[in-house]
């Protein structure tokens, strides 16, 4: 899917670099020097089985998790040691796994939230018609309480009110997750609009192949470490990961 | 100006009912009881139902306020301000005494949310609950507590003014200065005061912390800050009322804060419906009530016999327990769930300009 040279990753200015994180749960390790990077413009998938420390990763980036060791960089600035609320107010997103929306809340007042460290008016509304129009679903059911959207619904709000904080990176954890294939399709076809509008995504996804299809550059965690990395492409066509996370 | 319009309203309202109703001793009893259980549990409501932080030591702010407000009562209970009809100036000195005594329990409340609200669910609930008692313990060892705080160099006012508690004995000759309109003038202030929370972005905040404190936290509200936020304002109210109830009850001592206490305003807002400030206050009505209707019920069975009377006191925690059981079983959200009576009629009113 990428434009450019299989096996080459195109030089763009970094947004986010992590360099050798550690996250340990108590005695547990889940994260063993995990080095990554994510550029401006680009989306990146974190691919790997259960346990394998991707959603680790994403909390320690948001400031959920305290990483026991490792530097986080965001724009230059580090975010090592903030704690999440202060995360969010630098520009990082997180739509957090199993997608976290309020479900006593209407879907408008889920939006609202998502923009609560704004106070552009102007510009909090009219992103809010972008989302409306990104998602129409989400229009017609404003005024319903979330927890009685469907799961796909969701995990279109949760996508949204992420992206009402006008972030300059969204972290995404299992979008896909527990919903029906058409719907994950959507989902994934949605946020590729998103990226082509300029927005940097990382993207935490057990589905593979769709995290892949997507993703400009990818990376493979096992067991709290990297294993492979490359372009999406390359890794979609390569024997090992097919054999591994695809089922072929 | 349109919104100062129902204060106009109200307090016209609660003064026509103290012109009117105020001599009649039994009737403003029971409208004091029942309008310091309201604030009570709409307080609680703010902290357990709006933010979802389960909190089961209130008696002990309550406790906190009562104490403070009586004292300083007490204390400047011969003091008059001479431009003022006396009965103007008594009041002023209780309004003073309830801000002190509310002050001082939202004190309270910033000093144990501060570490206790990193805590979760059941966590937090020991916590409350200890705290609770440790207050109710700390007041009935009061003599002791004061001697030594006067030994303290520059603690010697705070050693006399706890000096006045009283130990296991209590409080007495707090002048009886609580009227049906102060006590209703702050269930007003504080059903205003929660409405407007829970329709404000504060508010919004508040139920995003309920809902998923992880998410909230995840679209920048500082969750720690705003739980404590939370609980102050909680306690505070709590304070009032513990105020409130001083000036109108002859004594007070340890023993009108035990668990007990606190658990009773958690069953009426448990009852009403966590989260609905309509709930909390219907509920609290109701139970305040009951106790007083089955007494006289028991009075005619027993034939005018008082002592079957006297012991509804004790068959009332079986009931309430029982109601908390019938209700949960019944209707697990409460009486009202999370809705409030207003939103019914806005919702009527956008019916109709629909139509």
């Amino acid at each position: 899917m990428s434009p450019d040279a299989p096996g080459q990753r195109p030089a763009r200015p970094p947004l986010l670099e992590v360099t050798d994180l550690f996250v340990s749960y108590g005695a547990i390790a889940a994260l063993k020097g995990v080095t990554l990077s994510v550029g401006q413009g680009e989306v990146v998938a974190l691919i790997g089985a259960n346990g394998a420390g991707k959603t680790s990763t994403l909390r320690a980036v948001s400031g959920l998790v305290k990483p026991v060791k490792g530097a986080i960089t965001f724009r230059g600035a580090p975010l090592t040691g903030l704690k999440a609320n202060q995360v969010v107010a630098k520009g990082l997103a997180h739509a957090p796994e199993g997608r976290g929306i309020f479900p006593n809340l209407t879907v408008q007042e889920n939006l609202d939230l998502g923009a609560w460290l704004r106070t552009d008016g102007d510009a909090i509304a009219s992103d809010l018609e972008r989302c409306f129009s990104l998602f129409p679903r989400l229009k017609e059911r404003r005024d319903q309480l979330a927890g009685t959207l469907s799961g796909g619904e969701q995990q279109m709000l949760a996508i949204s009110r992420a992206l009402m904080s006008r972030p300059a990176l969204l972290l995404l954890d299992e979008p896909s997750l527990g919903l029906a294939p058409q719907v994950t399709q959507t989902i994934f076809r949605i946020l590729r609009d998103v990226n082509a509008a300029g927005m940097s995504i990382l993207l935490v996804e057990q589905n593979a192949h769709l995290a892949l299809g997507l993703a400009h550059w990818a990376y493979v965690l096992e067991t709290g470490a990297l294993v492979l990395q490359g372009t999406g492409a390359d890794l979609l066509a390569s024997e090992d990961i097919r054999k591994a996370y695809l089922g072929e | 100006m349109k919104s100062f319009l129902p204060v106009l309203a109200a307090l016209t309202v609660l003064a026509v009912l103290q012109l009117v109703l105020g001599s009649s001793e039994y009737f403003v009893y029971l409208a004091s009881l029942v309008g310091v259980n309201v604030v009570l549990a709409v307080s609680l409501n703010v902290i357990n139902g709006m933010t979802g932080q389960f909190s089961i030591g209130h008696a002990g702010f309550m406790a906190v306020g009562a104490y403070v407000a009586g004292t300083t009562s007490l204390l400047l209970k011969d003091d008059q301000l001479s431009f003022l009809p006396p009965a103007m100036s008594d009041q002023l000195f209780l309004l003073l005494a309830l801000l002190l005594g509310g002050a001082a329990a939202g004190a309270f409340g910033f000093l144990v949310g501060l570490p206790s609200l990193r805590l979760r669910g059941d966590y937090l609930a020991i916590v409350t609950l200890g705290f609770g008692e440790i207050i109710r313990v700390v007041i009935q060892n009061s003599d002791g507590l004061s001697k030594s705080l006067a030994a303290l160099p520059g603690l010697a006012p705070v050693g006399r003014f706890v000096g006045q508690f009283g130990g296991a004995l209590g409080v007495s000759g707090v002048p009886q200065r609580s009227t049906f309109f102060m006590v209703w003038f702050w269930v007003f202030v504080l059903v205003l005061l929660a409405r407007r929370l829970s329709d404000s972005s504060h508010g919004r905040w508040l139920k995003a912390i309920r809902e998923d404190e992880v998410a909230a936290e995840a679209m920048g509200v500082d969750t720690t800050s705003y739980k404590v936020r939370a609980f102050v304002v909680s306690s505070f109210f709590a304070g009032i009322a513990g105020g409130l109830f001083a000036h109108f009850v002859p004594i007070i001592n340890p023993g009108s804060f035990t668990f007990v206490k606190s658990m009773e305003v958690v069953v009426m807002i448990v009852a009403g419906g966590l989260g609905s400030t309509t709930g909390a206050i219907v509920a609290a009505v109701f139970l305040t009530l009951l106790p007083e209707g089955l007494r006289s019920l028991f009075l005619k069975l027993g034939g005018g016999d008082a002592s079957l009377a006297q012991k509804v006191d004790q068959v009332r925690m079986p009931i309430y327990g029982m109601l908390l059981v019938v209700i949960m079983l019944t209707r697990s959200q409460g009486l009202f769930g999370t809705h409030e009576a207003w939103d019914l009629w806005a919702r009527r009113k956008r019916a109709g300009a629909k139509a």
